[in-house]
């Protein structure tokens, strides 16, 4: 059975709690995009400031749930300081962790969904992992990676440009 | 508890209300999203489909005929149910959204033009908002709202002003949100003396409430059967008959005409032309078990044994919570239903819901498609426990238990 300790991991709580990278970028010269949740009214604000190829600042704004929150924080921490393409590549390693195999939806909630701690390269974001066990809430883990996703296609338009 | 119910003995009819859930005894809070469903319900979408299963107002043989006439007795038992005048001005619709869409696209796409207004309230759920919006768009009518106090009651200071121009009323008998139970009979009064039609989404009411259609002077009731011990999927559309005769087809297709030529097509008399390919017979027929199930129980006893549980539950909740916790909506019984809308302390709704669930107890998280009030409530979401006869007091007792918990697991 999935209990509370398999959602609310110690580090969750703690960026929940302390969230980093919290306030507001100038725009320009930063991007800002909103991402919604349409199912709890969540929302959430990732400015981003890209110089070159490089992700150099992130700030969250918004409101969420204890896990959109740290999720967001958390990501600001994994990718400030990354080139776009490796922020790219943590983005689709998150959205691969909280993707419901087949199997995970077979026998609620005994099963093994997706459990594999430490395959993957995402650090502290593993802590992220249990979500997958409570399908409800892999929209609020994912709010703000598809938000980053949303703002590094629009720094990537105004660069071209 | 003085109320007039059996409580242990109504839940030993919902199978569902006997399993456990993470090892616990599921404590069921959530009837305002869907009610569970009595073994008389599930027999008899079972017996249907083991004994009479056909298609209905077409085959001549024995099951056929059985099949046709269990739909038209429960319809004519919903018309009864809601206190209609006729069981020919019932239309079986998938759910209450669909109603309300139905009347905004025949009723609202004959009637309503540039200019006209369409008054809604605040307290409305997305269904009776959406499709007033979409007509907003695509005809140029004008959405107007009546807004609501700090307690999530109409604000009716400026009624007169607002009824200006308006050609139709959409409100709801009972907010799914904060269980605010606006003055319908007055409302309706006062929109019908500007010449305004009246449309009552009573999803939330119905299942709680005696109700009468005739007693609220209403134009069209939309209901659902999900909210009231019935199958999902099936709904009903009341309205006036005079109405529902001018009215033009909504969908298209078989059941719906008288007939059908290369040229062109008759629609059929309604019920019939707005009921077009095969119903949900079976949902249908689950439906009649449902009302039959309320009725013998008793509406007035029903409405007594919510008023005093939510009066339990707002007294239990405040005395143990304090200002910890907000409850939402009017705090006078008398003015709501059991519904009620929470915001503890700093735990986000979903936080709390998860906890909740932790503990069995089941409350929805959300906006309750209703984006709108929560604006106005100052919240983006809200976890809200919603009765039913199946509670008692031991259930908002298993709340409080769990929401302590949840204050203790979020210790900030």
């Amino acid at each position: 059975m999935a209990g509370l300790e398999d959602l609310y991991r110690e580090i969750i709580l703690d960026h929940y709690r302390n969230p980093r990278n919290r306030g507001e970028l100038e725009v320009p010269p930063a991007t800002l995009a909103e991402g919604f949740n349409p199912l709890c009214g969540d929302e959430i604000r990732v400015y981003l400031q890209v110089d070159g190829e490089t992700i150099s600042d992130m700030r969250i704004g918004g409101q969420g749930c204890s896990i959109s929150q740290s999720s967001a924080s958390m990501m600001s921490t994994a990718v400030v300081g990354k080139s776009v393409d490796e922020a790219r590549d943590v983005l689709r390693q998150f959205k691969e962790m909280m993707s419901i195999h087949e199997h995970g939806l077979d026998h609620d909630e005994d099963a093994p969904a997706n459990d594999r701690p430490g395959a993957s390269g995402l650090g502290d974001l593993e802590a992220l992992r249990g979500v997958v066990k409570f399908p409800v809430r892999i929209k609020c883990a994912t709010l703000g990676w598809n938000t980053l996703d949303q703002a590094i296609a629009q720094a990537g338009d105004k660069s071209s440009e | 508890m003085r109320g007039t119910l059996d409580v242990a003995a109504i839940k030993a009819e919902f199978p569902l209300l006997q399993r456990e859930v993470h090892g616990r005894p599921i404590v069921y809070l959530d009837s305002g999203a869907t009610s569970q469903k009595p073994w008389p319900v599930l027999e008899a979408m079972d017996r249907y489909y083991a004994e009479i299963n056909a298609n209905v107002h077409r085959g001549a043989y024995h099951i056929a005929e059985k099949a046709t006439t269990a739909v038209e007795s429960s319809r004519s038992a919903l018309a009864r149910f809601l206190g209609a005048p006729s069981a020919e001005e019932v239309v079986f619709t998938k759910n209450a959204t669909e109603s309300i869409n139905l009347v905004a696209h025949s009723w609202g796409r004959t009637n309503l033009a540039v200019g006209d207004v369409v008054l809604l309230t605040m307290l409305e759920h997305h269904a009776n908002i959406v499709p007033w919006q979409q007509l907003a768009a695509e005809r140029g009518v004008e959405v107007r709202w009546i807004p609501v106090d700090g307690e999530g009651r109409l604000d009716l200071t400026d009624l007169d002003v607002l009824l200006d121009g308006v050609r139709l009323l959409a409100m709801t008998a009972a907010s799914n949100v904060t269980g605010a139970l606006p003055p319908l009979r007055f409302l309706a009064d006062a929109a019908h003396a500007v010449g305004a039609t009246v449309l009552v989404d009573a999803s939330q009411w119905v299942p709680h409430q005696p109700t009468e259609v005739t007693a609220w002077d209403a134009d069209f009731v939309a209901v659902t059967g999900h909210k009231m011990l019935g199958p999902t999927g099936i709904g009903a559309l009341w309205g006036r008959r005079e109405l529902l005769d001018a009215m033009p087809p909504f969908l298209g297709g078989g059941s719906m005409i008288q007939n059908v030529t290369v040229d062109g097509f008759t629609p059929a008399d309604v019920p019939a032309r707005f009921e077009a390919g095969t119903q949900p017979i079976a949902e249908i027929v689950g439906w009649h078990a449902a009302i039959n199930f309320l009725e013998t129980l008793g509406m007035e006893a029903v409405a007594a044994h919510e008023r005093d549980l939510t009066a339990y539950a707002l007294r239990t909740l405040t005395d143990r919570f304090g200002d910890d916790l907000d409850i939402h909506g009017p705090s006078d019984v008398e003015d709501r239903g059991g519904t009620l809308s929470l915001a503890y302390r700093d735990v986000h709704p979903h936080d709390l819901s998860q906890v909740l669930d932790q503990h069995g107890v089941c409350v929805r998280a959300g906006h309750h498609c209703a984006k709108p009030l929560m604006k106005v409530l100052g919240v983006n979401a809200t976890a809200r426990a919603s009765l039913y006869l199946y509670n008692d007091e031991s259930d908002v007792d298993a709340l409080a238990h769990a929401l302590a918990e949840a204050g203790k697991f979020f210790a900030f």
